[in-house]
């Protein structure tokens, strides 16, 4: 292995650098559940001691839930449509050659860079201006399609790449149908990709604020839920409680969700987005 | 080009008897393509162009009451110009943003280096673990930072504690500073996976040939790893200069009067203010502003890249 030692010697300094990167990634975030066990309701060093009263609280209050409710209804229907949507969007994309591809794309992935503040208002102004449709659950669920769609079509277009279009071929040539030899040969080895999208759109949506906060009608959704709370000092300590177990259980879904779709090799599918 | 691409793969059968309409439809691959992405499209196409649209004429109105007048006037935009407030505002977000970005990409540099060049084993560990927070909630992680920074936060009252300070270090919360800090935590995945894919797909016998020729570790960086990497750099810059620029939450939590973003004003115009046609304004001014930027960096990289080849 001598041709890769001058390139590829391992760099100390950088090793060190990357290990201080992770930790200051993950730090602050893991200061939440730290003091959501501190038994006072300052969040400050010394800790006074453990306590699980917070989350006690929080399951007595029939706020939390019904807005968990809400975040698991708007999440749940906007993660299945969007990843219908892009199934077919990442097939279109992937299988055919056609005219005007890249700025068809680079629409598809516009909402993942555009500032979701701007689709929140002009999405306010287009439901309460134009349709005079009410704010409501499903409000906020369409402003979540737009930001979720490009994440399943960029999730989905790996597995598209990683199969060859023979087989599907082959299946049409055997007398099946498009729509059979989509069940039966497509959806299968998609099947990964389409449960990553699920899981990883759930999150998405799951935790999105910034469009929640223009589109939510008098149903809160749980981010909007906690942004109410932080306004009360005394709410401190079951805010803290309630963000370490949201933060707990997005781990864990996105943690399934990539070690699912853990062969198809996202980066090369973002590199044709970003560069 | 219809032709053309139809020939390159085995033609769908269609029925002879077909009209020339769905002949076409059958044969053309651009047409099917659009076909099947119709769905998504349409979609997005009605949830994106329409509410654009219906922002920009809302911004040459004025509001009276709970209702609109609904003649052409350019009074926001003058407005905009006129008054001090929405400028400095506006200058604030993007030499906030751009500190933000510079400050990401400067830091994330060395950990995308190192995954592409050092780690040889589990890359794809190394990715999941520094993009994992990207995909948990926004809110949270600033909400995480200003626990960081507080008055009485985990960082003033630890070093009370320790005894190395006597008072909370002010700065920290409510400043541009902290905004800074949070943001380019918060879009540090933003910038990594654009700068590893293109440090990933420079092809290591470059490097061995400018080692064989002469070039120490400095010079090796400089004159292939860096410029080939550019590409990365660049997308990396755009993707956190323009969500960044745009951003509410941060400034709210974090800013204090001092931090307060051109995203908070829209806001407010939404909100307390309720003066939607200026809020609609204020946004097409921002997106005006960011595409003006991008594409001047865009242009400046290209000429700069030009004169050095």
């Amino acid at each position: 292995m001598s041709s890769e030692s001058y390139i590829n010697r391992p760099n100390r300094p950088l090793q060190v650098y990357a290990l201080i990167f992770l930790i200051v990634l993950y730090l602050p975030i893991l200061f939440l559940p730290l003091f959501s066990f501190n038994d006072s309701i300052y969040v400050r060093f010394p800790m006074q001691g453990f306590t699980v009263q917070w989350y006690q609280e929080l399951m007595a209050r029939t706020a939390v839930w019904a807005a968990l409710m809400n975040s698991v209804k708007v999440g749940v229907a906007v993660s299945i449509v969007s990843t219908v949507l892009g199934i077919f969007a990442a097939k279109a994309i992937t299988r055919y050659r056609f005219f005007g591809k890249e700025p068809v794309v680079i629409f598809i992935m516009l909402p993942l860079v555009v500032p979701l503040i701007i689709f929140g208002v002009a999405l306010l102004v287009l439901f309460a201006q134009l349709l005079g449709v009410p704010l409501s659950l499903y409000t906020v669920a369409f402003g979540h399609l737009i930001l979720c769609i490009p994440f399943s079509t960029a999730v989905l277009m790996p597995r598209f790449e990683g199969f060859d279009p023979a087989i599907e071929e082959a299946s049409a040539d055997l007398g099946e149908n498009s729509w059979w030899t989509f069940w039966r040969v497509t959806f299968p080895m998609i099947l990964p990709g389409v449960v990553a999208s699920l899981l990883l759109c759930f999150t998405v949506s799951f935790d999105e604020f910034i469009m929640a906060f223009f589109l939510t009608g008098t149903d809160a959704t749980l981010p909007m839920y906690i942004w109410g709370q932080l306004r009360f000092p005394q709410q401190f300590p079951s805010v803290l409680a309630l963000s370490s177990l949201v933060i707990i259980g997005s781990f864990i879904i996105v943690l399934l969700g990539l070690w699912i779709n853990r062969d198809a090799d996202m980066t090369k599918t973002k590199a044709g987005i970003d560069a | 080009m219809t032709d053309q691409s139809a020939l390159a793969r085995p033609a769908a059968q269609t029925p002879p008897q077909a009209n020339w309409f769905s002949r076409k439809i059958h044969k053309s691959e651009t047409f099917r393509a659009y076909a099947v992405l119709s769905p998504a499209l349409l979609f997005l196409g009605f949830a994106i162009l329409i509410p654009f649209a219906i922002l920009v004429v809302l911004s040459f109105w004025t509001p009276v009451g709970f209702d609109f007048n609904r003649e052409f006037t350019l009074k926001n935009y003058r407005d905009i110009m006129e008054r001090p407030i929405y400028g400095t505002l506006l200058w604030r977000s993007l030499w906030i943003s751009t500190m933000a970005t510079v400050f990401t990409v400067l830091l994330c540099y060395p950990m995308a280096y190192f995954v592409a060049f050092h780690v040889h084993r589990n890359k794809m560990v190394w990715i999941v673990l520094m993009t994992l927070p990207f995909w948990t909630s926004y809110l949270l992680r600033v909400f995480a930072w200003k626990v960081v920074l507080g008055y009485e936060g985990v960082i003033n009252s630890g070093l009370i504690w320790v005894g190395w300070i006597e008072a909370p270090l002010q700065f920290l919360l409510y400043s541009p500073t902290a905004v800074i800090i949070t943001l380019a935590h918060a879009w540090a995945a933003f910038a990594i996976l654009p700068l590893y894919v293109s440090l990933e797909k420079i092809d290591k016998s470059l490097l061995e040939a400018a080692t064989d020729l002469g070039d120490g570790p400095m010079r090796r960086f400089f004159r292939i790893t860096l410029p080939l990497s550019l590409p990365g750099v660049i997308s990396a810059s755009i993707l956190i200069f323009i969500p960044t620029t745009g951003d509410y939450i941060t400034p709210a939590l974090l800013g204090g009067p001092n931090g307060m973003m051109i995203g908070n004003l829209i806001q407010m115009q939404f909100g307390p203010t309720n003066n939607w046609p200026m809020g609609a304004a204020l946004a097409i001014v921002l997106m005006l502003t960011i595409a003006a930027i991008c594409a001047a960096f865009i242009l400046i990289i290209f000429f700069v890249r030009k004169r050095i080849t």
